[in-house]
């Protein structure tokens, strides 16, 4: 580790918190209907997609009417990019000629990016048209990120008023979400990354000739705007199968700065947000202060572990100075290859500009530990607000009894019910995760796709149902995840995570939102001080990770004692 | 908490009787049906039902293993018995209890009234009937030395009532037709004197039979936060639950075949034995020291939500003030000697029984030295106060000594207001501004000057006010003194808020605005004109002294009738909270040391270098399991102890409270079975127990 190093990881840290206020208030604002900048410019289109669309923007939705709103939305969403990806070699903007996807393919990769999972089995150049990559993958890497936002908005409000009963109007929130946040941002993020090198052009491909005299192909495509969006709504879908890590999506250290910035920008501004619509912007502090701390801690193990090299290696003559290169691009470097690692599993976004599987074991692990614990750390574009909220109420109900009033959540009162539903979206990580590794870790045709022996392997396969279920799409890139088995079972594993996941906690706001908020008083416990950022990070820690700790430890914990004794599989 | 109720019901946390029938109790408990409505005790007897099959299939196959499973299956049994014994420990006091109860409602015969006239003595005519045969409405006739059959209203007489046997005290009250102290509680008796009751409860559903069934706790379901962290629980169980069969298939990937009983192990001492172990006994032992205070709740939700109140209505009269005004000074007018202004209130006040009176005569007496006056030989005459009057006195020989309300007083003198002296009209402004009652003091149509009467605020309140105002809750005066005695009285007394003037509809509309304002309110009363508010509030304590309509509108009733017991119960509440969620804590904190002590243990053989995460050293992977079991069981025993007696509550704000107690029971979670399973490891080694 480096103090130039360190300065990097600050500097983005700085610019992503400087920009978390105006951003955070800005979609406060855009959410609570009052008048931004864009209006003038962005609310006659708003209001005509309501007149085209027949939506009542006024009519609200109790939690039932939003999620159902939700569900055939996203229904709607699946069939019509599962058609797409089935019939791609009929429709037009095809100039590789790429056949149609298999179904198996097709489903996983159509919930994939319907659950803003963005997991890809395939190698994006070689298999998907110019069109799948417009019109069907960069639509959803919008709409997933929108839905997610909207449902975000949704529990927010539910925290925000008191004895209602509606949450909002789904509609309006998606729409909203993607006319004024979404589409502006990604414009300028797309602006900067072609400024700073990346292509944006409907060429299929270049030929060039090699110094050694070779005939080389090199793709192309309208590669800004898709990366754009796919690190501001924590997609992660890649334009190649190299994602951030190729020299045409993140070019420089300026781009990589700047795709991190845009991964961590919505998720770290809507805590704000959260924070300002219950009138509270301190509460939304306090809430980045909490994943904050857990992910600076992530990024500084794997930037530590990364740094300090594979004894292996080292034993071998290699200099043990610059650290485990494998796997990493020089242009980023240690720290900032680091930083990417931590953010993308923290967040849910999934891209990578360092491959996971060649980090060394712990730092490997953090990326692994950091999906396990939910996806929180501020995790997914308006899931990991959710995902939060829903450890910030586990937080309170198990400490809160000890300041001897029954626990509440900004005067909200934590009963049973809410209990209850909070258990069940928390019990949904180990079923599936756990559930799915513990089948395919002894099933013989699954075993078939590990590149692994021993505890690496089992770290891929535990990877592989974490990204899925954790909606990251990041992978230990040693599993050949394109088989049927994998296929099915990884989409299912998507689903449990961003439906049954959010289902639960939408009846939750339901709840939440019908009751009346109890004043605050010396009494009450205050949720918005250090004491509750250091409770949080420990149940999040504690009920949201140590139900992992087993696999772990037969997977990367196993593996780095393994390392530091010279063994290999 | 006061002397007499500490002793009355004092039951030490081990009594050997208590105990003995408990650990009985604790394996009637182990019944399937019963332990089913505590899910993480469920499991674990399954599992241990499992370890003990295993044990004999090792036995009978001999394999080696069966000392090793032996051990895990008998310990994974206490596991289960000591949680059935913390309830039964918990439940033991209130039983013994009831059954003390219990001897007081022996089958009494009634005297039901016929409504006719009985010819041989002219009294009313009854008929004699068994208790138990009483309908509602019927109307018994009670003599000295009867024991009242059961609950009801005077509808006439009065008579000395011994109600020792429920709130303890030996002392008579007086019971009375009409006004607030005319409910009889079946199973007291009538000492003197004789009463006639309208029967208003019926059989099996008097006061008695309520309070038997509270105290027993066959009534007892869980309270609302209960049953949330019950479900809590019964997830994390689950959760674990996953964790450890998946344990399976990944352990198996991995070369290694872990034992079942070492899995079964892992499991239970990962779930949250400790706290669903307690949770319970904790419910139990909360309304269990209401009880043994004398304070009786008709459900555990009352409890809990003691320990959210906001806001505390208190009454002015007899929880803030002593209840009765008290002479503090002596204002002479000018030209009238100090003496002979004391002498003429003493006169005055000679006759009057009242302790405002009784108070002029010891002020007097003490302050002025005023010897007793010889009266006997003097031809005196008592004027008492009337209503109309509104003044009292004495004549003696040709001496006409009054004192009264000040406007009675310039009426007897003959005085209009404008032609009162300048320094008797400072002085009542002065005594009425400061929260006191004038009372003026005349002889023979000449005024003398003003006695001070003033609402003495009970020592140590101010302190408990300030103690209360630290936890977050708002105490608020109700008066009927005007706003300017009121505000005097609240200033003094520290209180933040007062209710002046104040009317039944006044209490219940102040109780509606505060809990539209999100805050809970409790109050205490006994009047039957009490009964709305205490049924709006959401803790509401009736006194055990108050009529019916009160009792029943009241959530708790106060055996003791002493309303300044509302700011111990709210504690109680409050405690009862705390307690669950240290448990809580302390619980799943403790999970952290056993990963340490099991996960390297099940797969050392597999991977020798896990080795390194046997950070406690211990000796051998059984002996690690075992002695980690073992924690599991032993540390439920080692708090029954926190949960019967309760976190220590401390009147401090929320923030430094949880600080302190995450510190205790967070941290010290984390660490305690570190240090626990490494010393049981030692032993286990030491006496080669695996």
């Amino acid at each position: 580790m480096t103090f130039n190093g360190w300065l990097q990881i600050g500097l983005v840290v700085g610019l992503v918190l400087i920009t978390a206020r105006p951003l955070g208030l800005y979609m406060a604002a855009v959410f609570e209907g009052r008048r931004t900048l864009l209006t003038p410019v962005l609310g006659p289109v708003e209001h005509g997609f309501y007149w085209l669309s027949g939506v009542k923007p006024d009519k609200e939705q109790g939690w039932l009417g939003y999620t159902l709103a939700m569900l055939v939305f996203s229904a709607l969403g699946f069939v019509s990019l599962y058609a797409i990806l089935r019939t791609q070699a009929y429709l037009p903007l095809n100039p590789q000629g790429f056949d149609n996807v298999p179904p198996d393919l097709a489903f996983n990769t159509a919930i994939s990016f319907l659950t803003n999972t963005n997991w890809q089995a395939y190698s994006g150049e070689t298999t998907m048209s110019h069109f799948t990559q417009m019109a069907g993958l960069a639509v959803h890497n919008f709409l997933s990120a929108a839905t997610g936002i909207a449902l975000a908005i949704a529990v927010t409000r539910a925290f925000a008023r008191a004895s209602a009963s509606t949450l909002g109007n789904f509609w309006v929130d998606l729409t909203r979400t993607t006319l004024y946040v979404l589409i502006p941002l990604s414009i300028v993020v797309a602006i900067l990354l072609i400024v700073s090198g990346v292509p944006q052009t409907l060429l299929a491909s270049v030929d060039a000739t090699t110094l050694d005299g070779a005939k080389q192909t090199i793709a192309l495509g309208p590669m800004a705007g898709q990366e754009a969006i796919k690190q501001l709504g924590t997609n992660g879908g890649g334009f190649f199968n190299a994602n951030s890590a190729h020299p045409f999506e993140n070019p420089n250290a300026l781009s990589n700065v700047l795709q991190i910035w845009s991964m961590l920008a919505i998720s770290a501004a809507l805590l704000v947000t959260f924070g300002k619509m219950v009138g509270s912007v301190r509460q939304g502090w306090a809430l980045l202060a909490s994943v904050g701390v857990i992910l600076i801690a992530g990024i500084a193990v794997v930037y530590w572990q990364e740094s300090a090299g594979n004894p292996i290696l080292t034993s071998l003559g290699v200099d043990p100075s610059v650290g485990n290169m494998e796997g990493k691009e020089i242009r980023f470097g240690q720290a900032l290859s680091a930083m990417f690692a931590a953010v993308t599993t923290g967040l849910s976004c999934g891209a990578v500009n360092t491959m996971h599987d060649s980090l060394t074991p712990l730092g490997g692990l953090v990326p692994l530990f950091l999906i396990q614990l939910g996806e929180v750390l501020p995790g997914g574009v308006g899931s990991g607000l959710y995902g939060l909220i829903v450890f910030a109420i586990l937080a309170v109900f198990i400490a809160g009894l000890m300041v001897g009033r029954t626990p509440e959540f900004l005067g909200k009162k934590i009963e049973a019910r809410e209990i209850k539903l909070a258990m069940l979206a928390v019990l949904i990580l180990p079923l599936a995760i756990l559930g799915f590794t513990s089948v395919a870790a002894v099933l013989p045709s699954a075993l078939t796709s590990l590149a692994n022996n021993g505890p690496h392997g089992l770290s891929e396969i535990l990877y592989a149902y974490s990204s899925a279920t954790g909606n990251n799409g990041s992978a230990f890139a040693g599993l050949s995840a394109n088989t049927p088995w994998w296929n099915t079972t990884l989409g299912i594993a998507m689903v449990m995570g961003r439906f049954g996941y959010v289902v639960p906690v939408m009846a939750i706001a339901g709840s939440i939102v019908t009751k009346k908020r109890a004043a605050a008083s010396a009494g009450t416990f205050p949720t918005d001080r250090a004491l509750f950022v250091g409770l949080l990070i420990g149940v999040i820690l504690i009920v949201g990770g140590l139900q992992f700790f087993p696999a772990l430890a037969l997977g990367p914990i196993v593996e780095h004692f393994l390392m530091l004794s010279a063994k290999t599989f | 908490m006061s002397a007499k109720s500490e002793t009355k019901h004092a039951l030490a946390l081990v009594d050997p009787a208590i105990l003995s029938q408990a650990a009985v109790d604790a394996v009637k408990k182990l019944s399937p049906t019963q332990l089913m409505r505590n899910p993480v005790i469920f499991v674990t007897e399954v599992v241990a039902c499992l370890a003990t099959v295993l044990f004999l299939r090792d036995l009978v196959g001999g394999t080696g293993q069966a000392w090793f499973s032996g051990q895990i299956s008998a310990w994974l049994w206490f596991t289960v018995l000591f949680a059935t014994f913390a309830e039964s420990i918990a439940e033991g006091r209130g039983k013994a209890q009831a059954a003390t109860l219990r001897a007081t409602r022996s089958d009494t015969v009634a005297k039901r009234l016929t409504g006719g006239t009985d010819k041989r003595t002219g009294k009313a005519g009854y008929d004699l009937v068994q208790a138990i045969e009483l309908k509602l409405g019927d109307v018994v006739l009670v003599e000295a030395g009867d024991l009242i059959p059961s609950d009801g209203d005077i509808v006439e007489g009065v008579a000395s009532v011994n109600e020792s046997a429920i709130t303890g005290e030996s002392a008579p009250v007086i019971r009375e037709a009409g006004g607030d102290r005319s409910a009889v509680t079946g199973g007291t008796t009538v000492l003197s004197d004789w009463i006639k009751v309208r029967i208003t409860a019926q059989a099996g559903e008097t006061f008695i039979d309520r309070m038997i069934r509270l105290v027993e706790g066959a009534e007892r379901q869980k309270t609302p936060n209960e049953l949330a962290l019950s479900v809590l629980l019964t997830g994390l169980t689950l959760i674990f639950l996953i964790a450890v069969v998946t344990l399976y298939g990944i352990a198996d990937y991995s070369g290694t075949m872990v034992p079942v009983v070492v899995l079964v192990s892992l499991l239970v001492t990962l779930i949250p034995t400790t706290i669903g172990g307690l949770l319970s006994a904790i419910g139990i032992a909360g309304m269990d020291r209401l009880i043994r205070f004398n304070v009786l709740a008709t459900s555990g939700r009352a409890v809990e939500a003691a320990g959210d109140v906001d806001t505390l209505l208190l009454d002015k009269t007899g929880t803030i003030t002593f209840g009765n005004r008290m002479a503090s000074e002596f204002v002479a007018l000018p030209g009238v000697e100090p003496r002979r202004m004391a002498e003429a209130a003493l006169l005055a006040s000679l006759a009057d029984e009242t302790p405002e009176g009784r108070s002029i005569v010891a002020l007097a007496k003490g302050d002025y030295r005023l010897p007793e006056p010889e009266l006997a030989a003097r031809n005196a005459t008592n004027i008492p106060f009337t209503a109309q009057t509104r003044i009292s006195g004495i004549d003696v020989d040709d001496r006409q000594v009054r004192k009264g309300a000040v406007d009675s007083v310039l009426r007897f003198v003959g005085l209009t207001p404008d032609q009162v002296p300048h320094e008797f009209k400072t002085a009542v402004e002065r005594i009425s501004r400061t929260g006191g009652t004038p009372l003026a003091v005349a002889e023979n149509g000449a005024l003398l000057g003003v006695i001070h009467l003033k609402d003495v605020v009970k020592p140590g309140i101010r302190e408990r006010f300030a103690a209360l105002r630290a936890m977050g809750i708002k105490t608020v005066m109700i008066t009927g003194d005007n706003p300017l005695t009121a505000a005097a009285i609240a200033t003094e007394a520290g209180v933040d808020d007062f209710l002046a003037e104040a009317t039944p509809e006044d209490k219940l509309k102040f109780i509606r605005r505060e809990q539209t304002g999100g805050r809970l309110v409790a109050m205490c009363g006994d009047g039957t004109n009490d009964a709305p508010a205490l049924a709006q509030a959401d803790v509401g304590v009736a006194m055990q002294t108050g009529t019916q309509a009160a009792r029943e509108a009241g959530n708790m009733v106060d055996l003791d009738s002493d309303p300044t017991k509302l700011i111990e119960i709210v504690e109680i509440g409050k405690q009862l909270l705390m307690t669950r969620g240290a448990l809580t804590t302390f619980s799943i904190a403790n999970d952290v040391a056993k990963y340490f002590a099991i996960l390297p243990a099940l797969f050392v053989a597999t991977y020798p270098e896990l080795t390194a995460l046997n950070v406690m050293h211990l000796a051998s992977p059984q002996s690690a399991i075992l002695s980690a079991v073992i924690f599991n069981a032993l540390i439920i025993i080692a708090l029954i102890p926190l949960a019967l007696k309760g976190v220590k509550y401390r009147a401090v704000g929320a923030a430094a409270l949880l600080s302190r107690n995450l510190v205790l029971y967070g941290l010290g979670g984390i660490i305690a079975p570190f240090i626990g399973i490494k010393l049981i490891d030692l032993a286990v080694a030491a006496l080669h127990l695996a």
